[in-house]
């Protein structure tokens, strides 16, 4: 196991194999880009089937019920199986590397993660095929949610708690790794943008996540085990769900922004050639911004009828966050004035991403006043607001992103002319299809609306709206056109394809070897590769001399522990049926799950070392690239 | 491994030292302890002894504050070098658990 | 390798549990993951205090017709003194004694399996003369909620410890397995930690009413 054995060649099996049992930061950020991937279609799909439903009155595309899964499951899947693994993706790949750290500081627990967020997913979804998908919303507020006949809702409850545990997990790993694990020379104020959102998203993980573990925990045993969290007639209160879900929801908002937030500020100082404007002021935003994400989450809550003086509060607090938002703003704006600018893919997507993102903070400043928001509250207004934030800021970062980090991530560039057809025809589309539903809810058009009347000035809204997500769809068809083309051709770019890279991950070799870094680096200030390329180097200074490098060995265990609570979610789901082989089910998943954990605490587990001998022999034959 | 690394903090600490400060920090911890098991008792009492509800509340909250500052700084150990990450991550969960109660004693429409 | 390596009391490392790359990390993942506990008892205290006495008639028990300080008194006395065991066991582990470090978790492991026991007879003695059950009330899923979580930490605390105790009985100490001592240890006392609270604001400050 010691030598470096690890890059020869492997048959279909023996690929799948080590992706199943693989800890390895770089091969686990492309599981999550797959698996988010894929889920980022499936709610894609959902999605535009939402919009034929709506594209001309009184439509019967579907049927209302089938709608209401529908955008419950859109919702659900872009938020939690979309966007945020995508996110870890980006996190897993770069952020490692971006510190110059040899692994993340729990590669098991970073694998667990990724198995159980997928076997969440995959139980949430499998709801399409075993009766029904939820549909009280995503959501999925307690008394409408109690009420929901049929397994949906529970689909929902047991799913979300799967893979909101690897998520938490994920984010503990994360901090751990950016604390302990930073390279020499490396101080905090040092780090890159993208991992100081990392980390800052990470710490909303920590805390965002235990409310929503509590919230879901009592809708499972509210709707599984009778108990009565919720249920009036027993004495419950429908609104903890509410305050619950919201106190882990603002959050998350959050969560999902602020790393894209980080990949804009690796984008524009590398396409303007100069360093990020107001480095610290950029850290102090992001970590405010987080501070007052805690601080807002009743503005969800306006209309509940929470009191004036709470609403007051909220308000302000949510008026506030504007504030370190626009010192962002105006510092990417002055980090590309003056630049030697390049209109790059994702200098493209970072450009539009300001506008767009812009649009829907401004849009949520309006429903930051109480008042205005008993008008604006539950209209598509709110739709058009939040889909200007989560696309104009969060999928365009991911776009952007994965065109950016595609080179360090595949080692190869994807085509540059696909790429802004995608652009422009993905811009367009978003705007075309959310700017309008702004006016279709000031006109009174209620959100999660089935289907509307003729006559009442709706249809031409609508149906332009319909037209712009066409356009999207269409988009991302030509992304993975793009995405296909490239891996075919398989056109390996090498070191620093954009030329121009500043941070630490850009000065390895490409492929990245899967010990990342042979010597620790030394970091000698902001955007170190950038400084050793102004000197004239072509690599980083070593901090340490070539010696062993210790490894973590893989492991299948992750991938059991997650199955068994996968099987004992059906286990818990169909007890309340009466059916006999339930309990057993749940006892059988549980076993697995607690007995992986055991044979995981039991049996020693070292890791490898990949011996100083093996790393100069592999420098003698073909040199780093 | 590496990464084995030499207590920072005195590496020439003598053996003989080093029994002498655990020793001196179990003598600490058993103060602590007793002086936890006396609160305890002193809480109870004061519930036994059924004086009003206005001043037991807040006097048990009192104690089982300063408890678990005792357990947290003196048996977790949260008052020794290195725990700078773990106090602003303790006390941050503190802070939004406080919110979250604070929360749910006012604003959930009774 | 370091992580097996043979030690004596003079070259045992001052702090163990850090000495190592994957023993500091551990010890900071731990204590995020404690920050993280935090938050998710403070919600369940939170739904506690929502729901106390919430009743859907006055034939329910509540807070002041159930309890009993004895039983109480009890239950923390068991546990806090088992905190102290745990912390003359970690004393035990710096000083590398490895049998004596065992015997105090031993100690510790006992006083648990005490609490546990008044737990189930507390809540088996709540159920036969009150009818007070997980779905007899929005009060009882609330008080079964927050007083069961925290039972279900101390059944995996001790679990957790006695695996460390039983797979590490014949080979003593080494720098792999002191952090995994170490944690089991701090979790114990945020177990205690919780406890702490459960019996003032359930249990004295339910008495009052």
């Amino acid at each position: 196991m010691s030598t470096i054995a690890h890059t020869q060649k492997r048959g279909f099996a023996g690929t799948v194999w080590e992706y199943l049992t693989t800890v390895d930061h770089k091969k686990i950020a492309i599981l999550y880009l797959l698996a988010g991937g894929f889920f980022f279609i499936v709610g894609g799909i959902e999605a535009m089937m939402i919009r034929i439903q709506l594209a001309v009155p009184n439509n019967d595309f579907v049927s209302a019920g089938l709608f209401n899964e529908i955008i419950t499951m859109h919702g659900t899947t872009m938020i939690f199986l979309a966007a945020m693994p995508l996110l870890f993706a980006f996190m897993n790949a770069v952020m490692p590397l971006q510190i110059g750290a040899r692994d993340v500081a729990f590669p098991f627990i970073n694998a667990l993660g990724f198995w159980l967020f997928f076997f969440g997913g995959l139980f949430l979804n499998l709801s399409w095929f075993l009766g029904g998908a939820p549909d009280a919303g995503w959501t999925s507020y307690a008394s409408l949610s109690l009420a929901s006949e049929g397994h949906g809702i529970d689909f929902y409850a047991l799913g979300l708690q799967i893979s909101g545990f690897g998520t938490l997990m994920g984010g503990i790993n994360f901090l751990v790794t950016i604390i302990n694990m930073r390279a020499p020379g490396m101080t905090y104020m040092r780090m890159p943008l993208f991992t100081w959102t990392t980390f800052v998203a990470s710490a909303l993980i920590l805390f965002a996540f235990p409310p929503l573990t509590v919230g879901l925990f009592m809708l499972i045993f509210d709707r599984m085990f009778g108990s009565g969290f919720f249920d009036v007639a027993m004495g419950g209160n429908t609104i903890i769900w509410e305050h619950f879900f919201w106190i882990f929801g603002h959050p998350e908002v959050y969560i999902l922004v602020l790393p894209a937030f980080g990949i804009f500020s690796e984008i524009f100082p590398t396409f303007s050639r100069k360093r990020l404007f107001g480095y610290s002021s950029m850290v102090f935003a992001t970590v405010l911004i987080g501070f007052l994400g805690f601080m807002v989450w009743a503005h969800h809550m306006f209309t509940t009828g929470l009191g004036p003086i709470a609403n007051a509060i909220f308000a302000v607090a949510t008026m506030a966050i504007a504030v370190p938002t626009g010192i962002k703003i105006f510092n990417w704006i002055m980090t590309i004035w003056g630049g030697s600018i390049q209109f790059t893919v994702p200098m493209l997507y970072a450009i539009a991403f300001i506008p767009s993102f812009v649009m829907g903070g401004v849009t949520g400043v309006m429903q930051a006043a109480a008042p205005a928001d008993y008008q604006l509250h539950d209209t598509y207004f709110i739709v058009a607001h939040f889909h200007y934030v989560i696309v104009g800021g969060i999928v365009l970062g991911l776009i952007g992103g994965a065109h950016f980090y595609w080179p360090l991530m595949f080692g190869t560039m994807l085509s540059e002319k696909l790429g802004k057809i995608t652009f422009v025809l993905f811009l367009v589309g978003f705007h075309l299809t959310f700017f309008i539903q702004h006016f279709l809810g000031l006109m009174g058009m209620p959100r999660r609306v089935w289907t509307f009347l003729p006559g009442q000035g709706l249809e031409t809204g609508n149906l332009i709206s319909s037209i712009g997500a066409a356009f999207m769809a269409v988009g991302i068809i030509i992304m993975l056109i793009n995405i296909v083309i490239t891996q075919k051709n398989n056109v390996q770019v090498g070191r620093d394809p954009w030329k121009d890279g500043r941070t630490l991950e850009w000065a390895l070799p490409s492929p990245t070897p899967f010990y990342n870094f042979k010597q620790l680096p030394l970091v000698r200030g902001l955007d170190p590769f950038w400084i050793e390329k102004m000197e004239g180097k072509t690599e980083m200074t070593p901090a340490e001399p070539i010696g062993d490098i210790h490894m973590p060995n893989n492991s299948f265990i992750p991938f059991v522990i997650s199955l068994g609570l996968f099987i004992a979610a059906f286990g818990a789901m169909y007890q309340m049926d009466d059916k006999a082989w339930a309990i057993p089910v749940l006892v059988i998943g549980m076993a697995v799950t607690f007995g992986a954990m055991l044979v995981r605490s039991i049996k020693d587990d070292h890791g490898f070392h990949i011996h100083k001998e093996d790393l100069l022999e592999e420098d003698g034959k073909g040199g780093t690239r | 491994m590496a990464n084995l690394q030499q207590n920072s903090n005195n590496p020439k600490a003598s053996y003989e030292y080093r029994r002498k400060k655990h020793a001196e920090e179990m003598r600490m911890q058993v103060i602590t302890f007793t002086m936890m098991i006396f609160f305890t008792v002193i809480a109870f009492a004061a519930v036994g002894a059924g004086f009003s509800k206005w001043f037991i509340i807040p006097f048990v909250l009192l104690l089982a504050v300063v408890q678990v500052i005792f357990q947290l700084y003196y048996f977790m150990h949260m008052s020794h070098k290195g725990h700078e990450a773990a106090q602003l991550f303790m006390y941050s969960g503190v802070l939004v658990g406080f919110i979250t109660i604070l929360t749910f004693l006012t604003i959930i429409w009774w | 390798m370091a992580a097996e390596q043979k030690f004596t009391q003079q070259t045992w490392p001052e702090s163990p549990e850090q000495a190592t790359l994957e023993g500091k990390n551990k010890f900071l993942g731990f204590w995020l993951f404690l920050g993280g506990e935090t938050v998710l008892f403070a919600s369940l205290f939170a739904t506690y205090l929502a729901l106390k006495d919430s009743v859907p008639s006055d034939s329910h028990a509540k807070a002041t017709d159930l309890f009993e300080l004895p039983l109480v008194f009890l239950m923390t006395m068991l546990l806090l003194t088992s905190s102290l065991t745990s912390v003359f066991a970690m004393y035990h582990m710096k000083n590398y004694n490895f049998k004596k470090m065992q015997t105090w978790l031993f100690i510790t492991v006992a006083l648990g399996l005490g609490f546990l026991g008044c737990e189930i007879y507390e809540f088996n003695h709540y159920y036969h003369e009150y009818k007070h059950t997980f779905t007899s009330s929005a009060f009882g899923s609330a008080f079964y909620t927050l007083v069961g979580f925290h039972g279900g930490h101390v059944v995996f605390g001790l679990s957790w410890i006695i695996a460390l105790m039983i797979r590490n009985a014949r080979r003593g100490l080494n720098l792999y397995n002191a952090p995994k001592f170490y944690l089991a240890s701090l979790y114990w006392h945020f177990i205690d930690v919780v406890w702490v609270f459960i019996f003032t604001v359930v249990y004295l400050m339910g008495m009052v009413g």
